[in-house]
């Protein structure tokens, strides 16, 4: 496929349990630079979660993760660092409620980054703009819907320049009509090039952006393979079995 | 929201309970209304007729209310008052800091820190289970006793460290509530974005938690102000001890009733201002859950 390009991301052997849970039962998945992964599967299949390791909120049990080559599931590894290379955008937007929307954008670029104000705002500025948010700079978060937040939280996970985006079912709190305008602003940074790791339930979406698709079933990939493919012509009879559920639930 | 009566309701039936003035009453609940205010004014007129007209009242009038010794003691009980509000307004600078470190320390985690924690802990339970009056005295007697070069043997300042290691234990709780009350996807948003464990705290957490715990921390803040009257035991002249004096010169109580009126005027004004804090912080809830 992409094997020209470098290694975005490479996942091996990955375990984690919560307590006696076992929700990521070995792990294996590549994805290359300006590559696109969506991740499908049931609710509890551990899509969430293996985000979650990518992004070390969760400490793993087993196996190792590399971004851009390098080990960061290794022992003393400086976990900030590594976390400024690597955006996440989650379901429940997690916007700064006390900070106006351009705050929120520019808190991690100058206090982590150490950019001057006057420069993180002239970039929180031009990405807002970039989506169509500009004139929502000055508000607080709780002025605007529900769209328009998680378009500030993408907002707020570029102003880090990262090099990896991963996108935790981000339009599965919003509103039927406000769905559109989140993934119009993935899909631009699909064309941009912009290697991201999609956890979805949106199978339209998915066939659309994806250069790959992943179907998760009780903590392992099961089978993946291009869009076309995989959501139209599975060959595992869970993956068959799910689409047809989504494709009865409409959402297909 | 005042005179939004039937005119203005147009065709809305007049049950619109959100709509409804705080200070004007609904017609119907008027009788209600009249009913608690007769019934107020009787019994206070009972009970204050029952204690003039009791056999012991001229003395106690003459021991309390004596309008003499009202006017020699009002001056210098007043300026002993100025102690107190020295000691509470240092305290409560102090309080606030120590208060917020220990909870910060409280909250973090990781096992390398557990020690940290649990010396934060210890205090805090030690603190809130002693009682004031054996704090200061303890402080106050016993660590000028030890008589160790450089260390000051001054009344007033032990009297201020014991008020503040009290307090602090009191008010590192209400910090850590506030600090517990925010969702822990918001430090995740914040790590997420390479924010340090301490940036975290300090920039996403700790500026929402303690915008939710002004009022109650204006409330412990109350308690602290009536404890200064605490610090008498070590000869510190504040009020309290003031009026003592002034009782011991004079025979005569009224001293204490000016001490108690003093107290009041400092602290009904500060609950109304806890009580319109809590209003204004539950309207923003609701208005941001709306």
């Amino acid at each position: 496929m992409t094997t020209a390009l470098g290694s975005a991301l490479r996942i091996e052997g990955l375990h984690k349990s919560f307590g006696r849970l076992e929700v990521l039962r070995g792990i294996d998945l590549d994805v290359a630079e300006h590559e696109v992964v969506c991740l499908i599967g049931a609710s509890g299949s551990g899509k969430s979660t293996l985000l979650r390791c990518i992004n070390l909120l969760e400490p793993i049990d087993a196996g190792r993760i590399e971004v851009a080559g390098r080990d960061i599931t290794a022992r003393g590894v400086a976990v900030d660092r590594i976390r400024r290379g690597i955006g996440i955008v989650f379901q429940s937007f997690n916007l700064f409620p006390h900070l106006r929307v351009l705050d929120n954008i520019t808190l991690a670029p100058r206090k982590v980054l150490g950019t001057p104000r006057a420069d993180a705002e002239d970039a929180g500025r031009s990405l807002l703009r970039r989506f169509g948010l500009e004139e929502k700079s000055l508000d607080y978060p709780d002025r605007l819907s529900g769209g328009q937040q998680q378009r500030v939280a993408i907002v707020r996970a570029l102003a880090m320049q990262p090099d990896l985006l991963l996108l935790d079912e981000i339009t599965s709190a919003l509103d039927p009509e406000l769905v559109a305008e989140v993934l119009d602003v993935v899909r631009e940074l699909a064309t941009g090039g912009m290697t991201m790791v999609i956890a979805t339930h949106e199978m339209g979406f998915a066939r659309d952006v994806a250069d790959r698709v992943c179907f998760l079933d009780g903590g392992r990939i099961l089978e993946q393979g291009p869009p076309a493919q995989l959501l139209t012509e599975p060959s595992e009879a869970r993956t068959r079995q799910f689409l047809q559920r989504v494709i009865a639930a409409g959402r297909l | 929201m005042i005179g939004s009566g039937p005119a203005d309701s147009g065709a809305i039936p007049p049950v619109a309970i959100g709509r409804r003035s705080r200070i004007l009453p609904a017609p119907e609940d008027r009788r209600g209304i009249v009913i608690a205010i007769v019934s107020t004014v009787v019994v206070f007129s009972v009970l204050g007729y029952a204690i003039v007209s009791s056999d012991g009242w001229p003395r106690v009038q003459q021991s309390f209310f004596d309008p003499e010794t009202f006017d020699e003691s009002l001056p210098r009980v007043t300026a002993a008052f100025w102690v107190n509000v020295q000691l509470f307004l240092l305290a409560e600078v102090l309080v606030l800091v120590l208060g917020l470190v220990l909870a910060v320390l409280r909250s973090l985690p990781g096992a390398a820190l557990a020690p940290i924690r649990l010396l934060a802990t210890a205090y805090v339970d030690l603190f809130r289970a002693l009682p004031g009056i054996l704090v200061v005295s303890m402080l106050g007697f016993g660590i000028p006793a030890l008589d160790i070069e450089g260390v000051p043997n001054d009344e007033f300042f032990w009297a201020l460290v014991a008020l503040t290691l009290l307090y602090s234990a009191y008010v590192s709780e209400v910090y850590r509530a506030g600090i517990d009350s925010v969702h822990p996807s918001q430090a995740a948003a914040a790590r997420s974005l390479g924010l340090s464990q301490l940036q975290a705290m300090r920039f996403v957490v700790l500026p929402q938690a303690v915008r939710r715990v002004v009022p109650p921390l204006l409330n412990d803040f109350i308690g602290l102000q009536k404890d200064t009257a605490l610090v008498s035991v070590l000869g510190v002249v504040e009020v309290f001890r003031a009026a003592q004096i002034r009782q011991a010169a004079t025979f005569n109580n009224t001293p204490y009733v000016i001490t108690a009126v003093i107290f009041i005027l400092l602290t009904i004004p500060m609950a109304r201002l806890v009580d319109w804090l809590v209003r204004r912080e539950q309207r923003r809830a609701s208005a941001v859950a709306r």
